[in-house]
């Protein structure tokens, strides 16, 4: 792959829709500038977009891109990476595609650990449905869909990745620019399955999930000198602090081995001959 | 009518009667004969029972009929299960000593042999090998060398050592020289042998094996009765080939697993039953309309809802071929016999790639699950085209660009079928959305952009119903003024039901589809006829629907629903009625 590939080649020519102000332009530069940085190509980059305003980001970034079913992001992304372990695979959506009608994708993406990467674009509410809560908002939190709150609790989705298996776990904000880019490359470059939650705020339908509210409470492991994020109960103790909000990679599993590695997915499986394998007949003979 | 021999053994689920009919069902494959088995699941009259039923012939055998003339009965049960089907002459054999079968009445008309399988079982070195006893038994009642076991105990059992393989053989040779010493009785039966090679495999090893040799290397699915066996059987053998299978953890996912491997480039195929269907329409628009190949198996089981999982029918057909909001488009494809199975997945593997549209692959639970002997010919790999349609080269890329040098993934061409490009290829890179989209794969609600879409895509079908052979299957008399017509495993019972058919002097013509959509047109055949009955097993006649809808002739509907494949001489009992019916109403 050749190494004078710029983040705004993965750019593509149309303009986004997104609200101006919205968190996922941030959130999609930093994956654009994480991919040049991994030395990826666009030709060689397969982005798998989910449903809703955080989708649109395939759209917006020039690479192969599929846009798919809401909530259903993630297996697609596990079929493009196991037919073709030679592409780097990125799967970007919101937090309702997540966490809620794909929950169940997302639970067994993690188990299954594929070398990939998935971004949540996580800004606590429905924002292209205008304006309903999701998965992650909180109890008192005020929609359309719940005039008095959501009389229920918010999902912990670090805490569900961590539970199902998951080998690396980060949280980034999208309008820390830097270190957003960085967490995601560092999800790129893990062995396994690169799990990212961005804040990526909705200026538009959250008023409480704001930029001010994640840029005031967001403490940064990075600077915690202590902090090892090759400690489970060390990562376990932060994810389930809901005192305060992180930022970092907070969980990486040192000795992950990717699925296609474990099952031998290693071949391109796009090229195949134009009749019968050669030793066909033997299929045939297994069966007198 | 072929000289055949109706062989069963039967019991308690659990009690391998899977395994130990399939070995004697290689046993007769091996000594030249034909085979064609089915099996009983669950009970007609408490769960539990199990049996697997063999109809043996030197000449090919299509059908199952409603006939037993030797049964192993393990159980007692099994015995009053298959009362009606036996008759006089039927040979049962039994294992007296066991306490469950001490009440069991042998009607006098019939032959029993009381055989202490397990003893004798124990005696070769376990009672777990009173069902080999059994086999051997059932040899000797059969005139059939019990040295034709030998080849499939081994196949069975070589991996569990030499010494299990050598008690098995000797297992069989107690049964079978206790019924020689025991009885001395005539046996009315006589099983021939010749010297023909078979090879025995059921509908959904056809299938899979299809898809190894029609190139497909990725495979995602989730466990359902009865379409698990294609999983079974490509789990360990596509990763010889370089490919992978992927159990997903629902069908939602299966059928995107599926999707993705197939954007990525590789030939890619999930199976389900009717239940998964359900979930998997939910992603069957986006496949159709980002244009992308993907073969979906449907073995159809009893429905709706969970329905009778183990249990035959036909009930899929307007799902397959109307499901999904919107207009999809798409091809159906439905084999007619087993050996069908693997050449309609080959065919189905071309039509998705050529014409860039999901296929539905619709077999049902009878044939999915029926094992039959094949010359192994059958499967000439020489024969397999693999025809990946509209790929671009690396070279050629540029060609299909506008002028922005960007890749045109929905290019609306002439014939509707767009260039490929799979992900890797340098100037290919393209998105594509389940949105409507432009030729670029962007989101669009322009309306020329969407009526070009739409169109491009409808003649892409259009293009495929002129360039391909859509045609039926025809057997009988073509001159009669009798037509019968079916889909899927009805094949095989209707043909032989045309000879009880003849021996009445009722000669049909007999019209098989394997094509649902695009299908044959009809319209000259029904025209041509004077009565039309159409033979599924669903009960309000899906596919009569659609004869009727294709010719606008109103059919007579001949139906099953009871969770049972049609038998070829109750299906000419029901053709003869159907008939007679007919020409009450016109007379
Ligand atoms: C099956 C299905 N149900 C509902 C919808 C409508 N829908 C589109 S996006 C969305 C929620 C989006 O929320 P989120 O995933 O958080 O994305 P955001 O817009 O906030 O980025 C819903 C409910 C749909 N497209 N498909
Ligand atoms: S509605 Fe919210 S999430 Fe959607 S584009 Fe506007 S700000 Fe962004
Ligand atoms: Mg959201």
């Amino acid at each position: 792959m050749s190494s004078d590939v710029r983040f705004t080649d993965f750019k593509s020519d149309k303009q986004p829709t997104w609200c101006p102000g919205c968190g996922d332009f941030g959130t999609m530069n930093g994956m654009m500038k994480a991919l040049a940085n991994t030395g990826n190509h666009p030709d060689d980059t397969f982005v798998v977009a989910g449903i809703g305003c955080s989708g649109k980001i395939g759209t917006y970034m020039h690479s192969y891109a599929l846009h798919g079913v809401h909530g259903r992001a993630l297996p697609v992304g596990i079929g493009v990476k196991t037919a073709n372990p030679n592409l780097e695979v990125m799967v970007a959506g919101g937090d309702g595609d997540g966490y809620s009608i794909g929950a169940g994708h997302f639970v067994h993406a993690v188990r299954r650990n594929v070398d990939m990467t998935y971004v949540v674009m996580d800004n606590r509410i429905y924002g292209l449905t205008k304006g309903q809560f999701s998965p992650t908002s909180r109890e008192d939190f005020e929609t359309s869909t719940s005039p008095d709150g959501t009389h229920q609790q918010p999902v912990n989705p670090l805490a569900l990745a961590l539970a199902s298996g998951a080998t690396f776990i980060a949280q980034s904000f999208s309008s820390d620019a830097q270190r957003h880019a960085q967490i995601v490359q560092e999800a790129i470059e893990h062995d396994g399955f690169g799990y990212v939650n961005v804040y990526s705020p909705c200026v538009t339908f959250n008023d409480v999930d704001t930029y001010d509210y994640f840029r005031d409470s967001l403490v940064d492991l990075g600077e915690d000198e202590d902090y090892d994020n090759n400690d489970f109960d060390q990562a376990k103790e932060v994810i389930l602090d809901s005192e305060k909000e992180y930022q970092g990679v907070i969980y990486q599993d040192e000795d992950s081995v990717p699925y296609g590695e474990r099952m031998g997915f290693t071949e391109d499986m796009s090229r195949i001959p134009d009749g019968a394998p050669e030793n066909a007949m033997d299929l045939v003979r297994e069966f007198y | 009518m072929p000289a055949d021999l109706n062989w069963a053994i039967g019991g308690e689920a659990g009690d391998g009667i899977d395994s130990t009919g399939k070995i004697f069902a290689q046993a007769l494959s091996r000594a030249g004969r034909h085979v064609f088995t089915s099996k009983d699941f669950a009970s007609r009259i408490r769960g539990g029972y199990t049996a697997y039923k063999i109809r043996t012939s030197v000449d090919r055998v299509e059908s199952v009929v409603d006939r037993l003339d030797i049964l192993i009965a393990l159980t007692q049960r099994t015995v009053e299960e298959n009362m009606d089907e036996l008759h006089e002459g039927s040979v049962i054999i039994y294992d007296g000593e066991r306490t469950t079968m001490q009440d069991l009445e042998i009607p006098d008309e019939m032959v029993g042999l009381d055989v202490p399988l397990k003893s004798l079982g124990e005696e070769a070195g376990g009672a777990i090998m009173r069902n080999i006893v059994a086999l051997g038994a059932a040899c000797e009642a059969t005139n059939f060398d019990v040295a034709f076991l030998d080849e499939s105990l081994q196949k069975r059992f070589g991996a569990k050592g030499e010494s299990i393989v050598e008690n098995n053989k000797k297992a069989a040779r107690l049964g079978q020289e206790y019924v020689e010493e025991h009885f001395d009785h005539d046996f009315d039966y006589d099983l021939d042998t010749t010297d023909e090679d078979y090879v025995l495999l059921n509908g959904d090893e056809a299938i899979g094996m299809g898809a190894l040799a029609a190139g497909c290397r990725f495979y995602a699915g989730y466990p359902i009765t009865p379409a698990t066996n294609v999983m079974e059987y490509l789990t360990g053998r596509i990763e010889e080939f370089g490919g992978g299978v992927v159990q997903a953890e629902d069908e939602l996912s299966a059928i995107n697993m599926a999707l993705g491997a197939a954007r990525a480039g590789a030939r890619s195929m999930t199976a389900t039953s009717g239940p998964g269907i359900d979930l998997m329409t939910e992603t069957f628009g986006l496949v159709a309309t980002t244009e992308t190949p993907l073969v979906i198996v449907d073995v159809m089981r009893s429905g709706p809802s969970t329905g009778m999982p183990t249990k035959q029918e036909q009930g899929d057909l307007n799902m397959l071929l109307y499901g999904g909001h919107g207009e999809i488009p798409r091809f159906v494809v439905a084999p007619t016999t087993v050996s069908e199975c693997f050449w309609k997945t080959v065919e189905a593997f071309n039509y998705a790639e050529k014409y860039q549209t999901p296929v539905y692959l619709v077999a049902d639970l009878a044939m999915a699950v029926t094992e039959q002997t094949f010359p192994p010919e059958e499967f000439d790999m020489d024969a397999v085209e693999v025809d990946r349609g509209n790929l671009v080269s690396d070279d050629a890329i540029d060609e299909w660009q506008n002028e922005k040098g960007q890749f045109q993934p929905h290019l609306a061409t002439e014939d509707g079928i767009s260039p490929r490009a799979f992900p890797g290829q340098a100037g290919g890179a393209h998105m594509t959305t389940g949105l409507e989209h432009d030729a670029l794969g962007r989101r669009t609600e322009e309306e020329e952009v969407r009526l070009e879409q739409v169109d491009k895509r409808t003649r892409k079908v259009e293009t495929a119903k002129q360039n391909e052979n859509w045609d039926y299957r025809e057997f009988g008399d073509s001159d009669s003024e009798k037509l019968v017509i079916s889909w899927g495993s009805n094949e095989g019972p209707m043909r032989e039901a045309m000879e009880f058919l003849e021996e009445d002097g009722v000669n049909v013509r007999f019209i098989s589809v394997p094509y649902m959509f695009p299908r044959p047109d009809l319209t000259e055949e029904v025209e041509a006829a004077d009565e039309v009955i159409v033979v599924e097993c669903n009960a309000t006649g899906q596919f009569a629907d659609v004869v009727e809808h294709d010719t606008l002739t109103r059919v007579t509907r001949v139906n099953k629903y009871n969770g049972v494949r049609f038998k070829a001489d109750e299906l000419a009992e029901e053709i003869k009625a159907a008939l007679a019916e007919s020409t009450e109403v016109t007379a």
